[in-house]
């Protein structure tokens, strides 16, 4: 399977989750929204030695994923694209920052190690919250939502069509890599000869085949915009679940609910 | 060069998401102004063409490795900077949303870094002059020479720049103790390779659709005449090593010499160099009534991470009940999964 058919098989993925039924997945997709940019301002808000203060937000998304029927597990394989970065910045840290800042025994743990640890867990919380959002919430709904929250129309316009030709050009162009390398057996990529007309050459025929397109979305009645099938109104429930989610991730945020179930156990 | 959300502060994200969407709202008060509104599936094709290009790899001659385009610069010499910015939005977002790449909270920096710099910048500063200059003289051949030299020097530079927002949004979000000049000669080298790969294949993707289609190039006039003497090969040759001394230049320049920056960014003269090489910003800035009150003002509102809680003496929290506790909920976690987990089969099952 090339790079193009992974991303292909992600794409169907993300849409055979989205389409499942779950009392999250009916939710409003803008009450959705809002929770999750929510929880990721209230998650990246922590200090970076709050290693403790931080735990206790992951059990937001946990019960969301269960609430939603979505494998907690299903997030992590997209962990290979956060965390390097995320990775390369904090393994700096515990170079930098030396001071010792936490005895556990004998063993003195470093500001650094702290901080680096906080930092990937921040990542892996983010991340979490924003795929439980993809997961639940189809892209059309999440474009009627952004609509209704007014971001501009051209712009939500753009992000749905392109979403729509983003898996007829990546299939596409798999297909074309496979034929490349089926002609060109032991390569590693495209050889110089061909780097211009390999992608050019498609790129030309789907820049020709867009005013067709244009033409097509005329005759069916487009003006200006689209119209969105399933938008709905905010109902109360939506409402209840977005004041409700974002005072408990408050609360998870700003008291020391770690510290304060160690201290049941520990004096 | 994707930044995920835990890399910057909400302070941060928030400034960057204000700049990004300025920008997107003036790109979309021209777009509307010029009506065209056939332009829109074009945008859209292209975004998309651009985004499943990106997954391919090029084979660097003479290496093993092998590259990718530069999708801003793309972009904007096909449809132009504000429509080229526009789809490269649209391709950041759906690279964050479906595929992680890039956070959500962290969409507005990516924007600028990669969008921004990309379209504009590489358009106004490097396309459009370079395309409209006589360099190389008349005819096709020097046409040819003058996209791959735009090309190739709107990549490297707008990679860099792009490369020093990173460093920049990082370090002023306090997440890394890696000091700023270090991060800097670490980020910059590194994207000027990758800008100088990048170029020469979006160069490639150019100058084919010049050969089939010039009048699709924005700024770009047909010409039809005598090919010139230079070949291209000996053009691509002479522009990599120019662009790769300007820009390791730039780099060494750059990484040598970052007191400089950090004085105007962070500190004055008397509180001392390497007292602000840290970046911590307890140790930095100037002392002042106002500052003070500034800074009494930021830490009751302040949502940056560098604060701790208010009431909380003990920033890091670590007290023994705070391990225990941690430990706890990563157990109450797993049961909730475990449960969820036992339900979903029970229920599967009838």
């Amino acid at each position: 399977m090339n790079k193009m058919e992974k991303a292909l098989h992600e794409l169907a993925e993300m849409d055979d989750l989205a389409a499942q039924g779950s009392p999250i997945h009916r939710l409003h997709p803008a009450a959705k929204l809002l929770s999750t940019i929510a929880y990721i301002i209230l998650t990246v808000s922590f200090h970076k030695y709050d290693l403790t203060g931080l735990m206790p937000m992951l059990l937001g998304p946990v019960l969301l994923f269960q609430l939603s029927g979505i494998p907690v597990r299903t997030c992590f394989y997209k962990l290979r694209i956060v965390l390097p970065l995320v990775m390369a910045v904090g393994l700096f840290n515990p170079f930098f920052d030396r001071a010792p800042l936490l005895q556990l025994g004998t063993v003195a743990v470093s500001g650094g190690v702290i901080s680096m640890l906080t930092l990937m867990l921040k990542g892996v919380f983010c991340l979490m919250a924003s795929f439980l959002l993809m997961a639940t919430t189809p892209i059309d709904s999440l474009c009627a939502a952004l609509r209704k929250l007014h971001v501009p129309g051209l712009l939500v316009t753009l992000l749905l069509l392109t979403y729509r030709y983003v898996g007829v050009m990546t299939e596409e162009l798999a297909v074309m890599t496979d034929a490349y390398h089926l002609r060109a057996p032991g390569q590693k990529g495209i050889q110089v000869s061909a780097w211009g007309s390999f992608l050019g050459q498609l790129l030309l025929r789907s820049m020709d085949r867009a005013q067709e397109l244009y033409a097509s979305m005329l005759l069916r009645g487009y003006h200006d915009h689209f119209h969105y099938a399933d938008i709905r109104p905010f109902r109360l429930p939506d409402g209840l679940y977005l004041g409700g989610s974002i005072l408990v991730f408050l609360l998870l945020r700003f008291v020391p609910v770690a510290a304060l179930l160690g201290s049941l156990f520990v004096r | 060069m994707h930044m995920a959300d835990a890399l910057l502060a909400p302070a941060v994200a928030a400034t960057m998401y204000v700049a990004s969407g300025s920008v997107a709202g003036v790109s979309i008060h021209k777009l509307k102004k010029d009506d065209e509104p056939q332009k829109l599936p074009v945008m859209a094709v292209t975004a998309a063409l651009v985004f499943a290009g990106q997954m391919i790899n090029y084979t660097i001659p003479g290496t093993g490795s092998s590259g990718h385009m530069c999708g801003g610069m793309l972009l904007s010499a096909l449809l132009g900077p504000q429509a080229g910015f526009l789809s490269m939005i649209v391709i950041l977002a759906i690279q964050c949303l479906f595929f992680a790449d890039g956070g959500l909270m962290a969409l507005g920096a990516n924007v600028w870094n990669m969008a921004f710099y990309g379209c504009f910048v590489g358009y106004y500063l490097i396309w459009r002059p370079i395309m409209g200059s006589r360099l190389f003289g008349e005819g096709k051949g020097a046409q040819r020479s003058r996209i791959v030299l735009a090309s190739v020097l709107g990549c490297v530079l707008t990679l860099q720049l792009g490369a020093f927002s990173v460093v920049l949004e990082t370090s002023l979000s306090g997440i890394t103790e890696l000091p700023f000049g270090a991060f800097l000669a670490l980020m910059q080298p590194i994207h000027l390779a990758i800008g100088l790969v990048e170029g020469l294949v979006t160069a490639a993707v150019l100058l084919f659709v010049y050969e089939s289609r010039p009048e699709l190039l924005q700024g770009v006039t047909p010409v039809s005449g005598a090919e010139s003497k230079r070949s291209l090969k000996a053009t691509v040759a002479i522009l990599a090593v120019i662009a790769l001394l300007v820009g390791g230049g730039l780099s060494l320049l750059a990484s040598s010499n970052p007191d400089g920056l950090e004085w105007a960014l962070f500190g004055n003269a008397e509180e001392g160099y390497s007292e602000n090489m840290g970046l911590d910003e307890e140790d930095y800035g100037v002392s002042s009534t106002a500052a003070e009150k500034a800074c009494a003002i930021q830490e009751a509102t302040s949502f940056l991470p560098d604060y701790a809680f208010a009431d909380n003496d003990t920033p890091v929290g670590t007290t023994v009940s705070g391990v225990v506790g941690s430990a706890l909920v990563a157990g109450v976690a797993l049961l909730i999964c475990l449960a969820g987990g036992f339900f979903r089969k029970k229920h599967s099952k009838i």
